[in-house]
């Protein structure tokens, strides 16, 4: 493959992930919708077309056709670009992930990953950690109260469960001894019982604890806790600019489901009679249906409960779950 | 030709990006800038096949700087200019640029001198991370143990010099509550 067929696939791949993510995006939001209110004994949209399904749409227009306001006091060119680092590094951190096994489309292999780096996870949980300068940025820019203390949550928030998110991480590569995803992939290719989550329990629990964190989802969604600070770092926003903010949230939920079945639940390898990009699709849609579930079920958190949990619960539990990793590695 | 294109435009968002970092007198334009730079900096990392060094940049610098808006956000208000108060501008700008021109001088002094050479040149087929650990490991053992030991100390006084009160919570704690205080903690 020369190096501009190599471009020119590479582009076709970023547009098609793109187009698809944030579309998933957007109707994960009616699913959304629809899952809690199921949950809580209500219809939820029923008014837009059948069932609701061109909520979405509506949903669309109304944004797009909103006034873009940006508040007068605030700082404008940081004000502006807040939303777009987040729709951004939420799709740069999904670059790195392989999303399908490889398959043949009119006899040419494809690769279904943007950017085959070889230390994949870290990329993506770096980058995705990037992602949480957005609420930071925009808090801190729009010069409202409530804003501020959306984005001093933001800090405490990244810089906790950063930590978590890397320890309980450790464990698994260490097994592994690679940090590429697709290594981590192939580890657990010979079928259900050599899913990383029946050796790493612990670290699957940790890693999904700490991933509600980052990508700030109820129960930890203290960043526009709508009962204390009206709607934290998005008070000021309307529009397509806090449309944005959303598109990122749910492509970054996307992304950790896609990273929690790669690295615990047997990525992509085929799974009994299922072939391997169906399994992966349908572990990747139970995560993020577990997203809602979780919303629907448990009450928010105060913040000095976040950082109980963080610094004196999963801190050491992690690194428990490390050390003794390591010993039985050893022996 | 690629490479060459996305050398020359991370060259010019790096440099573009630290000079607003010193020239704005917004705390914000700065630190954001600063953020901004350190994050491309990392993409000179990917473009030499050093993808953990890279990776290392974006997660090591997200959370740095974030730790300083967290500063910036207790000292200043980030919506308007600082007015910094310093009372000889000259000799501040000849002291710092010097610095700063002997540190270029010390680390571009390598280009022109002929004797060096990599003790650790790359291995075929040994990864990047690999290949960090092999040399942290080896020839870098004291520093790295020294780092570690260093680090230790420094959380060990953070958390004594922080945790004096840690069993109250601050969040229950109202002024004249002590019904409720009590409470909490339980």
């Amino acid at each position: 493959m020369t190096l501009t067929e190599f471009v020119i696939a590479t582009i076709v791949k970023i547009l098609l992930v793109l187009g698809i993510v944030s579309a998933l995006a957007g109707f994960g939001t009616y699913l959304e919708r629809k899952v809690l209110a199921f949950m809580q004994r209500r219809l939820g949209p029923m008014h837009v077309g059948p069932y609701g399904l061109l909520q979405v749409l509506a949903d669309g227009i109304k944004l797009f056709t909103k006034e873009d306001f940006v508040p007068q006091n605030s700082i404008r060119p940081i004000f502006m670009i807040a939303p777009l680092i987040g729709a951004a590094s939420a799709f740069i951190a999904l670059a790195a992930v392989p999303l399908l096994p490889e398959f043949k489309i009119f006899g040419i292999t494809v690769h279904p990953i943007i950017a085959d780096v070889n230390v994949g996870i870290l990329f993506v949980l770096g980058v995705m950690a990037t992602g949480l300068y957005a609420p930071l940025l925009a808090g801190m820019a729009s010069s409202n109260k409530w804003g501020l203390l959306g984005a001093a949550r933001t800090v405490i928030q990244l810089l906790s469960y950063e930590v978590v998110t890397g320890l309980s991480v450790m464990a698994p590569l260490m097994l592994v001894g690679s940090l590429s995803l697709i290594d981590i992939n192939n580890y657990q290719a010979n079928g259900f019982k050599e899913w990383i989550i029946w050796q790493q329990p612990v670290a699957f629990v940790l890693f999904l604890i700490a991933g509600f964190a980052e990508t700030n989802r109820t129960p930890f969604d203290l960043l526009e806790h709508e009962a204390e600070i009206v709607s934290g770092f998005a008070t000021e926003y309307s529009g397509m600019r806090w449309g944005m903010f959303f598109i990122g949230e749910y492509t970054n939920m996307i992304t950790l489901a896609f990273l929690a079945s790669l690295v615990f639940l047997g990525g992509f390898n085929e799974w009994g009679f299922l072939p391997g990009g169906l399994a992966i699709i349908l572990k990747v849609s139970f995560l993020f249906f577990f997203f809602l579930w979780t919303r629907a079920a448990w009450p928010h958190v105060r913040p000095d409960q976040l950082m109980w949990l963080c610094w004196k619960v999963l801190l050491p539990l992690a690194v428990v779950n490390i050390v003794i990793t390591g010993l039985v590695l050893m022996m | 030709m690629f490479e060459a294109i996305a050398f020359y435009l991370f060259s010019a968002v790096t440099i573009s990006m630290f000079i607003i970092t010193v020239m704005s007198k917004n705390a914000l334009y700065s630190m954001s800038a600063l953020a901004a730079g350190m994050i491309m900096i990392s993409g000179f990392f990917f473009l030499l096949d050093a993808d953990f060094l890279g990776v290392v940049q974006i997660i090591v610098y997200t959370g740095a700087v974030m730790a300083l808006y967290a500063f910036g956000m207790m000292f200043f208000d980030a919506t308007r200019d600082v007015k910094e108060n310093i009372r000889a501008p000259k000799l501040v700008f000849l002291l710092s640029g010097m610095t700063a021109l002997l540190l270029v001088l010390a680390f571009v002094a390598p280009i022109v001198s002929d004797h060096i050479q990599a003790l650790y040149p790359v291995v075929d087929g040994v990864e990047n991370p690999q290949a960090v650990g092999i040399v942290l490991f080896t020839k870098y053992l004291v520093p790295f143990e020294v780092a570690a030991v260093m680090l230790l100390v420094a959380m060990i006084a953070g958390i004594i010099l922080a945790g004096k009160k840690m069993d109250e919570s601050l969040t229950l704690k109202i002024d004249g509550d002590e019904e409720f205080q009590n409470k909490g903690s339980k």
